[in-house]
């Protein structure tokens, strides 16, 4: 194994070009499959951060006695699925609406009276926190004589959603496209090797050698060559990361887009990917091109 | 019947034909070589000696017939056991055939490494064979910067490093100088006196007189059987 190991690390010294073409391509095609990876795991944890943060907002009809709330309360917590509700009343819900508008506030002076009904803010349960559910209990919510309208951001989440399923079957289809590719030019270089060493091969064959003994160094050198590109191509995407993490997390508040990098468990998987697609790669190759 | 029974012999061929198409290059071929053999295949150039040399090694099949090396039926042989064949020889080629890429030990130390020898017994073993051929001064040089005396100085070496039990040369001296070809022909004198096999396929009559030892002729294809030098 050793005599192997040593054969294909003086095969890609020799082959310097072509290895360092094979790498960088491996590479190429990992940071960009990493990065889609990237991109989808921490949208993921952005989506359901903001799912988890949806609120039914349930709006009075006006005029509604107060000593009517309890019991309104009471009737909206009936409904499976809710965990708690909170009246905003319209003079908070005024306040409020000042602090968020700070320097345009002055606008809200020149109001003669509030204009803001009394609310319920309801938040649900984890398990009804998907789309058909939040609907589902708004619906019942709505149908209350009291409630003259509900305001929930379901919708807009469910369009990004969809959007964001698009762009997965996007991923999927280039990683599938670039795995093909890095897999092609493996095999490529392979196949140049061999054919450079065409004389050589014939003559170990000639004094005795066996198929593993000339076949091991090519898998060696190509899992060396995937496990490399596999290490540049996360590394790149990383230091990427922190370039740009630093900057955007300065932008947006912490709780809204907290954005990680993929987890140790992921990147280890991608490495080991990026070796199968060397072993791959080689295995097409000798399978063509070294026939005994 | 052909059970390769015969304690004596190392090589036996039986009715062997080989043919490129409708080109015949060997027919009818029966020979039989004893173990610790010097054998001379002699014949002029296109006669078939080196085709015959390589159904020896399974360098390409028989057309018709079959072939005993030291017990293994080549018929008989599988993918896999072809190298464990190929080790029973040590093979000359006329060209050479050294790597040119590596250097002289790595050349020789070639046949060892394939057969899974240690690393250590390698260095002593191809250090050792270098020192017999006279050639121990040029272990890192590459093969092109050797002459051609010392090139083939080189692949006797490689030939003899794993111990084999046969030697095949295929006009080992045809390119030499009669100097560099008396160093080759005594290193396969070398061989033959401690116990191995010699089969030389050469039209050199002067390398012939010089050796001794079994002479068959071999002439569009057919063994004519010994013939006078």
């Amino acid at each position: 194994m050793a005599t192997y190991y040593h054969r294909a690390v003086k095969d890609i010294k020799d082959n310097g070009f072509l290895s360092a073409v094979t790498i960088i391509t491996i590479a190429l095609s990992i940071l960009i499959v990493s990065a889609f990876a990237l991109f989808f795991t921490n949208a993921n944890n952005v989506m359901n951060h903001w799912e988890k943060g949806i609120r039914i907002m349930a709006y009075l009809k006006p005029g509604i006695s107060q000593k009517n709330f309890p019991d309104i309360k009471r009737k909206i917590q009936g409904i499976y699925g809710i965990q708690d509700v909170n009246f905003i009343s319209k003079e908070e819900a005024f306040k409020r609406l000042k602090e968020q508008m700070k320097r345009q506030s002055s606008i809200l002076m020149d109001l003669n009276e509030n204009p803001l009904p009394d609310a319920f803010e309801i938040s649900m349960i984890a398990s009804s926190q998907s789309g058909e559910k939040v609907e589902e209990i708004a619906t019942k919510i709505e149908s209350l004589p009291s409630i003259e309208d509900v305001e929930y951001g379901q919708k807009w989440l469910e369009r990004f959603t969809n959007i964001f399923d698009l762009f997965r079957l996007a991923g999927y289809a280039m990683g599938g496209i670039f795995f093909m590719a890095a897999v092609f030019i493996v095999a490529n270089t392979i196949r140049l090797v061999i054919y450079t060493r065409r004389e050589e091969i014939e003559i170990m064959r000639l004094v005795g050698a066996s198929e593993k003994f000339i076949r091991g160094p090519f898998y060696i050198e190509s899992i060396i060559q995937g496990t490399l590109g596999g290490i540049i191509g996360i590394a790149v995407l990383f230091i990427t990361f922190k370039l740009i993490s630093s900057n955007v997390e300065h932008s947006f508040k912490y709780e809204l887009l907290n954005i990680k990098f993929l987890s140790p468990e992921f990147y280890c998987g991608i490495i080991l990917c990026s070796m199968f697609v060397g072993w791959l790669g080689c295995y097409i190759s000798l399978k063509q091109f070294l026939k005994a | 019947m052909i059970d390769g029974k015969d304690k004596s012999s190392i090589i036996q061929m039986f009715h062997v034909h080989k043919h490129y198409g409708s080109k015949k290059a060997l027919i009818d071929i029966n020979l039989n070589v004893s173990k610790n053999e010097f054998l001379f295949i002699s014949g002029p150039s296109g006669a078939g000696k080196s085709t015959l040399l390589r159904l020896l090694y399974l360098g390409e099949p028989v057309s018709e017939g079959q072939v005993l090396v030291d017990g293994m039926n080549l018929s008989r042989i599988s993918k896999k056991r072809i190298p464990f064949l190929r080790r029973k020889f040590g093979i000359i080629f006329q060209d050479y055939k050294l790597i040119s890429t590596k250097t002289v030990f790595d050349n020789v130390a070639l046949v060892l490494e394939a057969s899974g020898k240690k690393r250590k017994f390698i260095e002593k073993k191809v250090r050792s064979v270098l020192r017999t051929v006279g050639i121990e001064q040029r272990i890192n040089a590459p093969p092109h910067s050797l002459s051609g005396g010392e090139q083939q100085r080189v692949a006797v070496a490689r030939a003899v490093v794993g111990v084999p039990k046969i030697i095949l040369a295929d006009e080992p001296t045809g390119s030499l100088d009669s100097d560099s070809a008396d160093i080759i022909l005594n290193l396969l004198k070398g061989f033959h006196t401690h116990g191995g096999t010699v089969i030389v396929a050469t039209h050199d009559k002067e390398l012939i007189r010089k050796a001794g030892g079994r002479i068959l002729y071999l002439k569009q294809g057919r063994l004519l059987g010994p013939t006078p030098i």
